[in-house]
């Protein structure tokens, strides 16, 4: 992308450090990586700082905080290419279930002095606040989607990225449908590819953490996922979790709720 | 000599706090740990989530131990109705501790407090001068998440715990093919304990209160009262009675402390002077090899305590994958009814606590979670005053070093105790 080795900054905004720590799990690439980079800010792994402007920054975490709100404009300033990082990045992530509800009721469940704590009433994602030219989702990422992100910028491409459902993984690891076959009620179906379909590789569904696929068809899929609920709830619940306020997890999850109130 | 001292963010710690140290006539008149994560209302949240969704909820507290949000949420759930997991399960259990330990106290040895020691701002830069310790370290830590995917599909969030064991069995192949890396793993260990002892710790002995829990027959992890170095010995359920959370201003992470107002260290070292008989032989060995003399008191040698531990676990997590021969189902049926429930386990920063109550079809009514580091937090900043009679005499730049690095001995995990370091040293005139 340059003819210098891009300068990369790693922030991190409202999150658990798991998608950062993605990067320092790429333990066979990490000498590689970071001589093809010139790592100028990441706090996780190193004290030195070097002054922007950056050539990467890869923003990890929702916005939750005032602070935070002003924070990501001086970072989107001082970044040429910007990389949301992860499902907080991206959807606001399961701290954005508070967007659902008055979250002073939350804040007392925790602290005894709510009044001391400086938040907004709601997470939100990157894109919500500045543009962003990257999205990659998962809670956590897939590490090599990072890998294969930078390699592509480094290489001026666009990155490979899987464009199916987590259905496709399944096929591909020859894992036997959790919902067909076992009547278990799963995400897979509406869900981004990326995380190689574990949940269901472990008999489980899928709880959507790499958040809704373009294409997904809710309308179809949530119905048939109701008449599966295990417990009463379960597939409103299973829409309003770590994806939740993705734009279409949300609408189907309200709709559900609409249907109730009826 | 009146100086000011400020870092503008602490590096190489997991979340984001800032730390004043006010200094007057050679003393520290005022230490503030200023936490600025932003909180995120966990217990909150999960109220009226089914109990399934809480291991893997909580997992979110924390990306570097999600496997310690997961057991003390499973194990609390499973107090709450009355059940425990079989034997097989209980060791799959250990075994997936094994390999949290392992990746994040190598992490943290190597990637986060050793440059201090070794004078470099970044394990990156250390490879530059010595290559192969990098090398090592990181295949060391590689090892721990290898077996954590093996185990639970992937080593950030792992999805295969829950209420009543695991949704599946791992297959015994994926985890006996890593046995020679294990292997490999248990030689570097040791080789790693041998040279935890030769660093140069900076001088400081704090006569510490420690807890940790406390097995006569494992190295307590999971199972285990609440034990004290001053002699209470509490068992979980009882563990509210004496060890209190309080919300003070310039934090959004709680702060813990004893009935009787004291302040207590949770951790690596607290584990190993309280656990010592419960080590596996190979560790106790390396641990005689290096001429380690307990108790360890001096913070920043949780280092050589986190080293022993990385041995003792490779050394059990080949003993329990040569044991596993799964039978049965993976995991309980479970008969859903109302009542509450209490779990700790070890995570490598220390104890962490979970109690929940549930109604009669499962959701959650009730959530509370004391993550190790808001334990340490108040502890942390009673070591600064300890260590500020020091700092006076250092120059600027080394005191700031030596009160940062004091701080990321600790493995803070800022993340998890809100549910940013900013370091700020002045000498107040």
């Amino acid at each position: 992308m340059t003819d210098h080795k891009p300068k990369v900054a790693v922030y991190k905004f409202s999150s658990c450090d798991g998608c950062q720590l993605s990067l320092l799990n790429l333990e066979d690439e990490l000498l590689e990586l970071a001589g093809a980079i010139d790592i100028a800010y990441f706090l996780e792994a190193t004290r030195t700082v070097k002054p922007g402007p950056y050539d990467i920054g890869i923003v990890e975490g929702s916005i939750s905080t005032p602070h935070e709100l002003e924070r990501i404009k001086e970072v989107r300033e001082e970044c040429k290419f910007l990389i949301a990082l992860g499902t907080c990045a991206t959807a606001g992530g399961i701290q954005a279930l508070r967007n659902f509800t008055k979250t002073e009721d939350l804040a007392w469940a925790v602290y005894a002095h709510p009044d001391y704590l400086h938040y907004l009433e709601t997470a939100t994602p990157i894109a919500e606040h500045v543009k962003v030219d990257l999205e990659i989702w998962g809670c956590p990422v897939n590490k090599y989607m990072v890998a294969e992100a930078i390699a592509a910028l480094l290489q001026n491409r666009k990155p490979n990225f899987p464009q199916y459902s987590v259905c496709l993984e399944c096929k591909r690891n020859g894992t036997v449908c959790v919902l067909v076959a076992h009547g278990i009620p799963c995400l897979g179906p509406a869900t981004q590819a990326g995380c190689g379909a574990i949940c269901p590789s472990n008999g489980r569904g899928c709880y959507g953490c790499y958040g809704p696929w373009n294409q997904a068809n809710l309308e179809a899929l949530t119905p048939t996922l109701e008449a599966l609920d295990r417990q009463p709830g379960e597939t409103f619940r299973l829409l309003r979790n770590f994806s939740g306020y993705a734009p279409s997890f949300r609408k189907a999850a309200d709709t559900l709720l609409d249907k109730e109130a009826k | 000599m009146n100086r000011n001292i400020e870092v503008g963010a602490l590096a190489r710690v997991e979340g984001e706090g800032g730390l004043f140290i006010g200094l007057k006539d050679g003393k520290a008149v005022e230490v503030r740990l200023d936490i600025y994560e932003p909180p995120r209302f966990f217990e909150g949240f999960l109220r009226g989530r089914f109990l399934q969704e809480v291991p893997d909820i909580t997992a979110r507290i924390c990306g570097i131990c999600p496997v310690a949000y997961q057991m003390s949420g499973a194990t609390a759930l499973e107090n709450a109705l009355g059940i425990e997991v079989s034997p097989q399960a209980y060791a799959l259990r250990r075994l997936m501790y094994c390999a949290e330990y392992i990746e994040s106290h190598a992490l943290h040895i190597y990637l986060l407090q050793a440059p201090d020691l070794l004078g470099q701002p970044s394990a990156l830069d250390l490879a530059a001068i010595a290559p192969d310790v990098v090398r090592d370290a990181l295949r060391l830590k590689k090892i721990g998440n290898q077996l954590l995917k093996a185990i639970g599909g992937r080593s950030v969030h792992p999805v295969n715990v829950c209420v009543g064991g695991f949704y599946r069995w791992p297959d015994a192949k994926s985890l006996q093919e890593l046995l020679p890396e294990l292997e490999w793993g248990l030689e570097a260990a040791k080789a790693c304990v041998l040279w935890s002892a030769t660093l140069p710790y900076p001088e400081l002995e704090i006569d510490y209160e420690y807890v940790a829990l406390h097995h006569p027959d494992e190295y307590a992890v999971i199972k285990g009262e609440v034990w004290s170095s001053k002699g209470s010995q509490l068992t979980v359920k009882e563990y509210e009675t004496r060890y209190i959370e309080e919300h003070v201003r310039h934090s959004n992470a709680l702060h813990s402390h004893t009935a009787e107002g004291g302040h207590y260290l949770v951790g690596p070292l607290a584990r190993l002077n309280l656990n010592y008989e419960q080590l596996f032989p190979a560790a106790r060995q390396a641990m005689h090899d290096a001429n380690i003399q307990l108790p360890l008191l001096n913070p920043y040698k949780s280092l050589i305590a986190r080293a022993v531990e990385v041995a003792h676990y490779y050394e059990e997590a080949i003993a329990i994958i040569k044991a596993y021969q799964p039978t049965g189902t993976a995991h309980l049926e479970l008969r859903l009814k109302a009542g509450e429930g209490s779990g700790a386990s070890e995570a490598p920063r220390g104890l962490l606590y979970h109690r929940y109550i549930i109604d009669d079809k499962g959701l959650v009514q009730f959530a509370k979670i004391t993550p190790p580091t808001a334990q340490n937090l108040p502890r942390i900043e009673e070591d600064l005053f300890a260590l500020a009679p020091q700092l006076v005499t250092m120059e600027h730049e080394a005191a700031t070093l030596t009160a940062e690095h004091l701080v990321r001995a600790y493995d803070p995990c800022i993340s998890c105790a809100t549910h940013f370091l900013k370091l700020k040293v002045e000498e107040i005139i």
